[in-house]
């Protein structure tokens, strides 16, 4: 390979890097600042908003919680916003490697993808 | 109840940072913290790790990426082969008893803890051939040390060895449930003989991933109890933060010595996993 093209690949590949790393900031800044809210609310009130130590596990149930602003609700959706930054990370290299022309990249984020999306259909994936 | 969730917080900070130092994620402090401390219930306990592991790997990915540490081009190369092997993992839980592979790991794990001593006061990797494959990809790189205050340039070796490797990993993962990311580590510093601060920071950026398909089941089985890992999370994002900084200006050498007890450790609690399963 020659040494220009070796440093156009750099270049490129930079590029990638720092929209994944941006990326990832937003996430966690974000989902921080949720999970801040909703367990200050929950130590100054004392109320989870649900009876006992039980809480919802359900999209719909954790929306409806939202929205009467019940504070483990609120957590809970800092927690699922946690979660998702990974997984926005591999379409945010997809969509990066696209972008950047480097179709072997994009076949291999497609494929941690499915992967993934398999493994949580099956409800079976490691720690 | 403030006073425990100021406690679990301290603890996670203490989590981030070794967590994101050694590539190996937090789960290794929180699982034992939460059960012996606090008397969490393992499953609650396994949940509230998969968090850290997340927060972990993303919150220390910021950074690592920035400063071109982590190799993304790897991470995310090797990542088909963690996620196949955590479903592999996963199911052969299902149809073997898992004693003979708990000793098999802990073998490997104990090899690599050797591999490890042997490269003793190494800084830097020499003479590393780049693989064929690994050109292909154009899995090479380079980063700025911090610590020797120069650009290191370095090539990726034994790529189908380290692919294998972390195909195992996945399969610990899936299987056990423990000791991933020694596993991830281990392969790209023995076997494809990348720089130990790339292997892992590397190894935090892919743990997110497969950690986040486990925490959307632990989430909606309600494993994931919402006021024990709002402070983990938060704390180990902190504590990430903080340790990406610090890792950097380690010696890799250092960070060797903090591993290779830690590996040591992990390979006895698999023995006595395997003793009395």
């Amino acid at each position: 390979m020659g040494e220009q093209q070796q440093a156009k690949r750099q270049d490129r590949a930079a590029e990638v890097e720092i929209a994944i790393s941006k990326m990832l900031r937003i996430g966690i800044v974000l989902a921080g600042l949720v999970i801040v809210l909703g367990l200050v609310m929950f130590l100054v009130t004392g109320d989870s908003g649900y009876p006992g130590d039980t809480f919802p596990t359900s999209l719909p149930e954790i929306i409806q919680g939202i929205m009467q602003l019940k504070s483990v609700a609120i957590i809970e959706a800092g927690l699922i916003l946690l979660i998702l930054t990974p997984v926005f990370r591999v379409f945010v290299s997809m969509f990066a490697f696209i972008h950047e022309k480097d179709y072997r990249f994009v076949l291999i984020s497609i494929l941690v993808l499915v992967i993934l999306g398999l493994s949580f259909a099956l409800g079976k994936v490691g720690a | 109840m403030t006073a425990i969730v100021i406690e679990i917080f301290l603890i996670a900070i203490l989590a981030g940072i070794v967590g994101s130092i050694l590539g190996l994620g937090g789960g290794i402090v929180v699982t034992p913290a939460l059960t012996l401390l606090f008397g969490v219930d393992i499953n609650h306990a396994i949940g509230a790790s998969l968090i850290s592991v997340i927060a972990t790997s993303s919150g220390s990915a910021v950074a690592y990426i920035r400063d071109r540490i982590t190799n993304v081009r790897v991470g995310m190369f090797l990542e088909i082969a963690t996620t196949v092997g955590a479903i592999t993992g996963a199911f052969l839980a299902a149809l073997i008893a898992p004693n003979f592979l708990y000793y098999i790991f802990a073998l490997l794990l104990l090899y690599s803890a050797y591999a490890m001593v042997k490269k003793g006061k190494e800084e830097i990797p020499v003479n590393v051939p780049q693989h064929p494959v690994a050109e292909k990809l154009g899995l090479g790189g380079e980063y700025y040390d911090k610590a020797l205050g120069k650009n290191i340039t370095y090539n990726v070796d034994r790529v189908y060895e380290g692919f294998g490797v972390m195909y195992g990993a996945g399969v610990v993962s899936g299987l056990l449930g423990i000791g991933s990311g020694s596993f991830k580590v281990m392969a790209m510093d023995v076997f494809m003989k990348m720089p130990l601060k790339v292997s892992t920071a590397t190894s935090n950026f892919m743990m997110g991933v497969t950690a986040a398909a486990s925490a959307g089941i632990y989430f909606l089985r309600g494993d994931i109890i919402p006021v024990i890992s709002a402070p983990v999370a938060l704390g180990v994002l902190i504590g990430a933060t903080i340790g990406a900084r610090i890792m950097q200006r380690l010696k890799s050498k250092t960070i060797r010595k903090l591993f290779i007890p830690i590996m040591i450790y992990i390979a006895f609690q698999m023995i006595y996993q395997g003793w009395g399963a």
